[in-house]
């Protein structure tokens, strides 16, 4: 059954008043060669049926009690407040802010999520939200293009994969050209984007460079380097962040970032398998006319009373339609609600605290295995909270050890032939020394 | 101080705490100040453990981060306990208007109530924590639910195949006109098919996707009775087209009831037919556009299935397909590598598991003609537990019941209000009908606009106002199936009373709202000046 209030005397009230015998006829128009055939689905489950199903695949999956997995996306704690506000049906069932008088709380949280997604990146106007990291990257690339008027992007290969992909799949539509940069992937280098190589591949045809902060690997980039190399080429700078990087890496904005993308995965939103997600973009204020997604601003009423707005909506496409910055329409705006209430719980304090022990516990974890004899790291630049180490025999080992419910990071193999052997492990905050020990056991018991 | 700016006492940072003697009947407005102002240094909500001596230690033979590319200045984020935190966001929340606090018929947005069952099921741990990359062997409940949604949409919508990955309708167009894309270019088409056909009372979203994927938007216009212009459709269709993108039923809330034919003659002219499932929720078991004809579809998971739309997002907008643009979808698709389907699905649908099923996620290159990867990972999962929940409380029977209800309310609505505002196109409608304020603007001065506005005193959200752009002053209203008689009858009354206002007191409705917490805003001020961030100092 469904959540429908109406009574068989409802129904029959509604179908006198419209002046038609059944429901049927209302649907009447059309056409008869094109009525569905078939519907089968299965029956209605009640509540208990229904939890039991869900149980059913919830115990499907094998929730390992220690991972080492991020590669883009991290275990770490939602603090129960967060879970509370953005379970507030005031905020999970409304809409939209179209009718701002009757929106203020989405809208004024709106603002407070941008406020400090500019603070976090030191850039001076952030949007209310994308679908994720990634497309926010290729939004940036996109907003690049448009900016410059050129059509080519360049990107480091040490980028996420699966950003990449999303941007190479946005590109095409357009006809934009993606000119790869080649981080120093070979035996003792540094798993870094040089600035000398991005010189080389730039072109005055590039309209942006974009790098990530912390890379793939974890690696730390010579971030005011590659801004200049850029610049230099007369591009602009997309920096790619992990937001909780920001509380011990140096803000874009101070190293000269033109558009700053993330993943806000982080900022209190669970896995849960892929999302959803908020994906965060931050930019110069002389740029915002070419951003792409919902803005929130600051404005009064009538009699003088602060209020927030929807605005420039003149970017949009229910305004401009085939002429708009961008076709996005939704945001993400409870997964921002979330990140808005994550950072003023954790505040600047927290958000280091956080930081520090991920960053600890990643060190932890490479230096508890290059001292067990297990492995060493591939790549030698310092890195953040993420580290690629090599691992003889790595997939096997990997495989068995998830079978104990001990996953032992991401085999970067899966998207760099030559990284073979090489689990990329994270750790955060909730990465206890003993995950650290269960981690060195496994790999010493399946040598 | 006037009554109405008084802040609330003890708001979150204390201020505005002076004593003042309050008056009798004195509506008092809470003004919520940002939480940047509530923040005091030293103050926290959230606190995380120090790294054990022996971590420290450890860590130290490793590389640290080099000072050139460390943080200088801590980032102002506020500084507050979690009581005031939560103060501060529950006090927000009192500013909203919400599904679950009254009416909230925004025409085109399908607000219905959102089951908390789902939101319970999305909570389970064994799905909220579950990582995108974990092996395929530790996520098959995780897979085996994404590849049961894609069989139950596959049978909703009759299409062939179905991709989960977008993450919101306009993200499901994006996906749909790549694949029309891939497909021509396949057949050695790319270059001669440029142009995309969108009818005048499409959603905004058609056209500027089209401009996304590099073509050219062509606007077609509608007919006398709400749907599009076959003869004008044909005119334009020839061997540059790429694709016609509608929306059925219409954006007018109108079945196409020329639908078949528009099918044919899309098809015939080799392009695409593009189905915008905004208002899928109208046709559930009734009209299945991949039966049909239709060779892409995307489905509004937070419309139809009833996600809840969180203050505008997240949504989901999956894909389904014709057998000829399968090839195209994104990557990955869940996969069942071990099993019969039949027996899976039989198993599934009666809360069992299916003894050595196994599922994984197709490998990254296993495709060569996917458009590749619209969005990280598969897709808004939580989305996706959220909808297959609501589709098996439902089941095909109560599914049918959605579409019968939305349904009959908005053609109840349609009837009773028609005597109150105009209605260019007095015909069945399906789950929406869009009237028009033409007559309260040329009588008697009244706007869409102010009749929205009034509305909102009565602690009802308004309709879609101004869209879709061919009715004059249009008022899009979608009642939904969830609501009950006496708020549809409750809903006649106030707009029977606005229409009234409008002829006999215009200046009341000109001065509306009155009762919310602020008045009309001045969004040209906000466009000229833009403040999109708090200034610190």
């Amino acid at each position: 059954m469904s959540y429908s209030p109406h009574t068989a005397a409802d129904r029959e009230r509604m179908l006198a008043a419209i002046g038609v015998g059944s429901v049927d006829d209302l649907f009447a128009d059309i056409p008869a060669a094109v009525r569905a055939t078939r519907f089968e689905l299965p029956a209605p489950l009640v509540e208990q049926e229904v939890r039991a199903e869900l149980a059913r695949l919830a115990g499907q999956n094998r929730i390992p009690q220690v991972s080492f997995l991020g590669a883009g996306v991290y275990r770490h704690l939602v603090p129960s407040v967060v879970s509370e506000v953005i379970g507030r049906a005031e905020f999970s069932t409304s809409y939209t802010p179209y009718q701002p008088e009757v929106s203020q709380g989405t809208l004024q949280s709106i603002y407070e999520f941008q406020s400090l997604i500019c603070e976090l990146t030191g850039m001076e106007v952030a949007t209310a939200s994308h679908y994720d990291g990634a497309t926010a990257t290729a939004e940036a690339a996109l907003m690049a293009c448009r900016l410059t008027r050129r059509h080519r992007v360049a990107i480091s290969t040490a980028v996420n994969p699966q950003m990449r992909r999303v941007l190479a799949t946005y590109c095409a539509g357009p006809g934009i050209e993606i000119v790869e940069v080649a981080a120093d992937l070979a035996e003792g280098g540094t798993g870094l984007t040089s600035a000398a190589t991005a010189a080389g591949a730039l072109s005055d045809e590039c309209a942006c460079l974009i790098v990530q902060q912390p890379n793939l690997f974890g690696g730390i980039e010579p971030m005011a380097e590659l801004a200049d190399a850029a610049h230099a080429a007369g591009a602009l700078m997309v920096a790619v962040v992990e937001p909780t990087s920001l509380a011990l890496l140096a803000a874009p904005g101070s190293y000269g970032a033109d558009i700053v993308a993330a993943e806000g995965q982080p900022l209190g939103i669970p896995a849960s398998y892929g999302g959803p997600y908020v994906g965060l973009m931050a930019a110069r204020m002389e740029s915002v006319r070419q951003m792409p997604g919902r803005l929130v601003g600051a404005t009064r009423d009538g009699q003088g009373r602060k209020g927030y707005v929807l605005t420039l909506q003149a970017r949009e496409q229910h305004i401009r339609r085939e002429k708009a910055a961008s076709n996005i329409c939704t945001n993400q705006a409870l997964c921002a609600l979330a990140a808005a209430t994550f950072l003023s719980a954790v505040g600047p304090e927290g958000l280091r605290e956080l930081a520090d022990l991920s960053s600890v516990q990643a060190r932890h974890v490479a230096s508890a295995i290059e001292a067990a004899g297990l492995g060493e790291r591939r790549f030698s630049a310092p890195y953040f909270a993420e580290v690629a180490i090599r691992i003889p025999d790595a997939s096997r080992r990997h495989a068995a050890m998830a079978e104990r419910g001990i996953v032992a990071g991401y085999p970067l193999e899966r998207d760099y032939p030559e990284l073979a052997d090489t689990l990329l492990l994270a750790a955060t905050e909730l990465t206890t020394d003993a995950d650290i020990e269960a981690l060195v056991e496994g790999l010493e018991s399946t040598r | 101080m006037s009554v109405l700016e008084r802040p609330a006492s003890g708001d979150a940072s204390g201020r505005g705490a002076a004593f003042t003697s309050p008056e009798a009947g004195e509506a008092l407005t809470i003004v919520e100040p940002l939480i940047f102002d509530a923040s005091r240094p030293g103050r926290r909500a959230v606190r995380y453990p120090l790294p054990s001596d022996a971590a420290r230690a450890a860590a130290s033979d490793q590389p640290a981060i080099p000072e050139a590319a460390a943080r200088v200045t801590a980032p102002r984020l506020p500084e507050v306990a979690e009581l005031d935190l939560l103060r501060h966001f529950n006090r927000l929340s009192h500013l909203n208007h919400a599904i679950e606090l009254g009416f909230y018929p925004l025409g085109s947005c399908t607000m219905k109530y959102n089951p908390k069952v789902n939101e319970w099921a999305a909570r389970l741990p064994g799905l909220a924590d579950s990582h995108p990359l974990d092996p395929d062997a530790l996520a098959q409940g995780s897979l085996e639910l994404e590849w049961l949604l894609a069989e139950l949409l596959k049978e909703i919508s009759g299409f062939a195949a179905i991709s989960l990955q977008p993450a919101a309708g306009a993200h499901g167009e994006l996906t749909g006109l790549l694949m029309a894309r891939a497909y021509h270019r396949s057949r050695g088409e790319g270059e001669q098919r440029t142009k995309v056909l969108v009818p005048d009372s499409s959603h905004g979203t058609n056209p500027a996707t089209a401009t996304m994927v590099g073509y050219t938007a062509v606007t077609i216009p509608s007919n006398a009775r709400g749907g599009i212009d076959l003869e004008a459709l044909r005119a334009a269709l020839g061997p540059d087209t790429a694709a016609l993108m509608i929306t059925n039923p219409s954006t007018l809330g109108i079945f196409e009831d020329q639908i078949d034919q528009v099918i044919a003659a899309v098809q015939g002219a080799g392009a695409i037919a593009y189905m915008d499932g905004a208002n899928l929720n109208a046709i559930l078991g009734r009209f299945r556009p991949g039966e049909a004809g239709f060779d892409v579809m995307h489905f509004n998971l937070h419309k139809t299935f009833s996600t809840p739309h969180g203050g505008g997002g997240p949504g989901a907008g999956p894909v389904g397909v014709s057998e000829r643009l399968a090839p195209f979808l994104p990557t990955p698709l869940p996969l069942l590598v071990a099993g019969d389907p039949d027996e899976v699905r039989r198993n599934a649908w009666a809360g069992r598991a299916t003894p050595g099923a196994r599922f994984a996620l197709e490998e990254a290159d296993a495709r060569p003609t996917s458009i590749g990867k619209v969005r990280a990972f598969t897709g808004n999962f939580g989305m996706f537990v959220r909808a297959y929940t609501y589709i098996r409380s439902n089941g095909g029977d109560g599914l049918r019941e959605v579409s019968n209800d939305a349904v009959l309310a908005a053609n109840y609505l349609r009837v009773r209000l028609a005597d109150a505002f105009d209605l260019p196109y007095d015909r069945i409608c399906k789950h929406e009908v869009v009237f028009s304020g033409r007559r309260q603007k040329r009588q008697h001065g009244i706007s869409t606009l102010d009749i929205a506005k009034a509305i909102l005193d009565h602690r009802i959200h308004p309709p879609t106002i101004y869209f879709p752009l061919i009715v004059e002053e249009a008022l899009m209203i979608e009642p939904t199936e969830t609501e009950s008689l006496e708020t549809l009858d409750a809903f006649v009354e106030i707009m029977h009373g606005i229409a009234q206002q409008a002829s006999e007191d215009p200046d009341a409705l000109r001065r509306a709202p009155l009762t919310t917490p602020v008045g009309r805003l001045d969004e040209a001020a906000a466009a000229r000046r833009p403040d999109l961030r708090h200034a610190f100092d």
